[in-house]
């Protein structure tokens, strides 16, 4: 039973800076500062001593307004940005006792092609517009080491269609497909090295209301099915409560609130928190 | 004005900074060298990495083979060789055997090199990712990294449209299991010449300014899946209408009725091979 | 249809360089270069600019060689260059101590030392002039005594002329950059890598062909850029070499220096407007300057280099323009005319393997789209 108490993924005091900082706003304490901004030397404090974990099969929310940081956590955690400081831990990486975030290149490669999928706000991000969308899969596939294109091509129609992508467009750009269908591509492709982690960032943003709770439904489900770790980053609170467990509240690159969702929305305690639970009611 | 020019076209100093270059590429198989090329008495696209390369290690006692599409004569190896020729005295030959410096476009002689022999091959693109990423900036990270997802995905969505790999000439290569590598547009016939290969192979692009080399006896594999092995063109069935010979390279022709027959590409083979079938004739007859 | 290519020869390829010199005599003229050096300052200052070598006298031999085809005089030149060994390096020049000929500024009126027209086509109207065809050397002779009588009456000597953006850079109003004294980068030394430093992407501008330079920086103002820029300065003049002693046992000093000759150029300085975050988080406008400067007298593409200068300043993969791998790799003229011009070359071979596939694909049809 042990196993079960060592977490998926730990995130202990992750920071990202832009700019060097000046002597009116390096204290630890970080005063003065204009929400995450220094009036003085402009450096902004995108994440600020971020600490979390995520256990097995667990969904955790991160809500908060854009600019609260919680986008720019997400960069950090698959590498895209590197952070300023803090240490990263997963369970599938060296038994959980090696800093991802101090890896060499070739190591992060190796963490995001076989122990974590993202899944993008924008899928032009995550996707190779212009190839097919069963490529898009079999590149994450090859990614991780794959040469046989029969195996492949028989996990990325299983996928695809298990996101409701008709085998007759399987073979199509997702450049010409809908935004609901890109997104869908995106969590295919995510997850089709069966990733311990999965990092949902804004999925839904920007998606027709029946098209965002399609999306949502599928996620829950294949959640369910395969027991897989999430993170997902909204600002949208009716996505957090509807998908996560437990959530965190970012507010100015600070986490000001953690606790079990239903908790968070019945009795908030942070007035930003509040703020957020009576918009929603 | 009357103005001379240098033995072998460059100065010294360029001379050595090229091998400099170029010991580096020998030192990290694949590994495209960044150099600083310059601009040849031939049009840039023309040669002028080969050439270069050539101009820098070819001493007096070289003798020199140039061929361009497997011709000796065609008229760009000419030119190559006139260029060469009006800077040094080396010798020149057609016959692979006696070269000890080959430069070539896009293919490697059908004659198996040996240990004293270096061939050079001209190289319009040297970056075998760069159709799937345009940037040079992003190209060379993704070698740091040995990240080639974009060269196989490439090969993958060939087979997802036509049913096989559809890739003609500069099929790439992984070379010492490290570097994914554009072998320059040599058929893909010519891929396994690569292999193992005795003689040391250099290839210079001299546009986009980068010398990368194939030591002796280096491994280079040609991308494949393992499904969807590699497969070099087909001439199983064809036979050279001048010298008979056959698995080898062919060039197609037409004749007059319109009907297609080969012949060796590789033309001082094919010259060789006939002599060889007239000496066993005179021998029988 | 046959793939195999002229196999040409050596016959052949003698015919055809024997039928070029055919060309270029066949009028029975010979052009004196002399006359070349005299009367096409146009073409050799373009020349000299993109071939990055500064010599009128070999600039005149190349293009009477060629014809008057600046592709092909610029390579000429360029792979001259190639075996010519670097001997010396000039001191710094400052273009302060410029003897300027001509010098204008589009956004002052009123510039310290005056706006100097010099010569310039932009104030002819563009009319044939079909008198040159009668032009005789005795009227020539005549016009030029009388004029240079008029000019050398009372003028004197222009002194060097003050910077017009030191008048905004005293007022606070460009940005200040700390003194860079680092040697700069040389991309005919070394090969540019990315991202470059500024010192290789203006080396790469002012070698770029004067037309593909031209019309990036057209694009820029267009709308493929969100930069506005003005002319603040654009200065034609002689600008004096020194190298130091060679013979200086010693750091060598600057009085020792030798005088080596001067090289005409032209060097523009843009003004560009751009929102800067300050202390204190204001924001507020202040001056960039872009930065163009070419051998000879060549105008549009020394400002158009400028409003490059300031479009790769600023990396966006919005427009190409600010894509300093588009931009810089695709300008120079040796390697584009040279890329596309090999597409003359046979590629049989490829052609050969091209075929292989092609047929290949019509005989198996798509076994694997069937299958789905």
């Amino acid at each position: 039973m042990e196993s079960y108490e060592i977490p998926v993924l730990a995130v202990k005091g992750l920071r990202k800076q832009y700019g060097d900082g000046c002597s009116y706003c390096s204290g630890p304490k970080k005063e003065g500062l204009e929400r995450n901004f220094c009036p003085q030397c402009g450096t902004v404090y995108a994440c600020q001593d971020i600490s979390f974990e995520v256990y097995e099969g667990e969904i955790l929310g991160v809500v908060g307004e854009s600019g609260s940081g919680k986008s720019t956590m997400m960069s950090c955690l698959y590498f895209d940005q590197e952070a300023t400081d803090g240490e990263v831990y997963i369970s599938g990486y060296e038994e959980g006792k090696s800093n991802i975030l101090r890896q060499s290149r070739q190591q992060r490669r190796y963490i995001k092609n076989h122990l974590m999928g993202i899944v993008y706000q924008n899928p032009e991000k995550g996707l190779k517009m212009d190839f097919s969308a069963i490529g898009n899969i079999a590149e994450k596939l090859i990614a991780a080491g794959h040469r046989n294109v029969s195996a492949m091509e028989t996990r990325g129609k299983a996928l695809l269609q298990h996101v409701n992508i008709p085998l007759f467009r399987i073979k199509d750009i997702p450049r010409n497909f809908s935004g609901g269908m890109q997104q869908r591509v995106q969590i295919a492709k995510a997850l089709s090295n069966n990733p311990p982690i999965l990092l949902l960032d804004e999925v839904t943003t920007g998606l027709d209301l029946s098209v965002q709770a399609n999306v949502l439904d599928l996620i829950k489900g294949l959640q369910r099915e395969l027991g897989i770790s999430i993170v997902v980053v909204s600002h949208d609170l009716a996505v957090i409560r509807m998908l996560a467990d437990r959530t965190i509240v970012m507010l100015n690159g600070k986490v000001v609130e953690e606790g079990l969702t239903d908790q968070i929305l019945e009795d908030p305690q942070h007035p930003y928190t509040q703020q957020l639970v009576h918009s929603l009611l | 004005m009357k103005i001379a020019y240098n033995y072998a076209f460059f100065d010294e100093g360029s001379k050595r900074e090229i091998r400099r270059a170029t010991l580096k590429a020998i030192a990290i198989p694949g590994y495209q060298v960044p150099f600083a090329s310059r601009e040849m008495p031939i049009a840039r696209g023309w040669g002028t990495g080969g050439l270069q390369l050539t101009l820098s290690l070819i001493g007096k006692s070289d003798v020199l083979k140039v061929i361009d599409q497997g011709s000796d004569e065609s008229v760009n190896a000419v030119s190559i060789k006139r260029l060469i020729q009006a800077t040094t005295d080396v010798a020149i030959t057609d016959e692979t055997k006696e070269a000890t410096l080959l430069q070539s476009r896009h293919r490697i002689p059908e004659v198996p090199l040996q240990e004293n022999q270096i061939l050079v091959l001209q190289v319009p693109i040297p970056e075998p990712l760069r159709w799937i990423e345009a940037s040079e900036y992003a190209t060379k990270r993704l070698h740091a990294d040995r990240e080639y997802s974009g060269a196989w995905l490439m090969l993958f969505e060939q087979i997802m449209k036509h049913g096989h790999i559809s890739t003609g000439a500069d099929h790439p290569v992984e070379i010492n299991d490290r570097y994914v590598m554009a072998p320059s547009p040599i058929p893909r016939f010519d891929n396994p010449k690569l292999h193992m290969s005795k003689a040391l192979i250099l290839l210079g692009a001299g546009r986009e300014k980068k010398i990368y080399a194939v030591p002796p006896y280096t491994k280079v594999v040609s991308l494949a899946f393992e499904d969807y092995p590699f497969e070099p063109e087909d001439f199983s069935d064809k036979v050279c209408r001048l010298c008979g010979s056959k698995g080898v390279y062919m060039d197609e022709l037409v004749d007059e009725a319109g009907i297609a027959y080969y012949q060796c590409n590789d033309a001082s083979y094919c010259l060789q091979a006939l002599n060889q079938s007239d000496k066993q004739t005179e021998v029988m007859g | 249809m046959a793939y195999v290519a002229v196999k040409g020869g050596e016959a052949a390829i003698q015919e055809s360089i024997e039928g070029l010199r055919y060309e270029r005599l066949k009028k029975k003229e010979i052009l004196e270069i002399n006359s070349i050096q005299a009367g096409l300052r146009g073409l050799i200052d373009q020349i000299m600019s993109e071939s990055s070598l500064y010599s009128e006298e070999l600039a005149s031999i190349a293009i009477k060689q060629t014809e008057g085809n600046a592709e092909e005089a610029v390579l000429l030149l360029r792979a001259y260059r190639s075996t010519l060994p670097r001997k010396h390096y000039s001191r710094l020049v400052k273009t302060e101590d410029m003897q300027v000929e001509r010098r204008i500024s589009a956004g002052f009126k009123d510039i310290p030392g005056g706006q100097l027209l010099g010569s310039a086509y932009d104030y002819t109207h563009r009319l044939m002039d079909f008198s040159l065809v009668e032009e005789t050397k005795a009227e020539a002779m005549k016009w030029l005594e009388a004029y240079e009588n008029r000019i050398n009456e009372g003028s004197s000597p222009i002194e060097a002329l003050p910077k017009v953006v030191d008048y905004l850079r005293k007022e606070g109003l460009l940005r200040e950059y700390p003194e860079d004294s680092r040697e700069p980068k040389d991309i005919t030394t070394k090969s540019m890598a990315f991202p470059t430093e500024r010192s290789e992407r203006l080396q790469a501008l002012t070698r770029g062909m004067s037309s593909a330079v031209t019309a990036l920086g057209y694009a820029a103002i267009r709308g493929y850029s969100q930069l506005h820029p003005t002319v603040g300065e654009l200065r034609i003049g002689s600008l004096p070499l020194y190298i130091p002693n060679p013979l200086s046992l010693q750091e060598a000093s600057a009085e020792e220096d030798f005088y080596i000759g001067e090289i005409k150029a032209t060097e523009v300085e843009s003004l560009i407007p751009i929102v800067k975050e300050s202390q204190g988080g204001k924001k507020e406008i202040i001056f960039e300057i872009g930065y163009g400067i070419c051998f000879g007298q060549n105008e549009t593409k020394a400002i158009a280099m400028s409003i490059l200068d300031q479009c790769l300043e600023r990396p966006s993969k919005e427009f190409p323009t600010h894509d300093e791998e588009f931009v810089l790799l695709h300008i120079d003229g040796v390697e584009a005319s040279g890329f596309i011009s090999h597409l003359k070359l046979p590629h049989y071979v490829t052609f050969q393997s091209e075929l292989d596939r092609v047929r290949r694909s019509r005989r198996g049809g798509n076994e694997n789209e069937d299958s789905l």
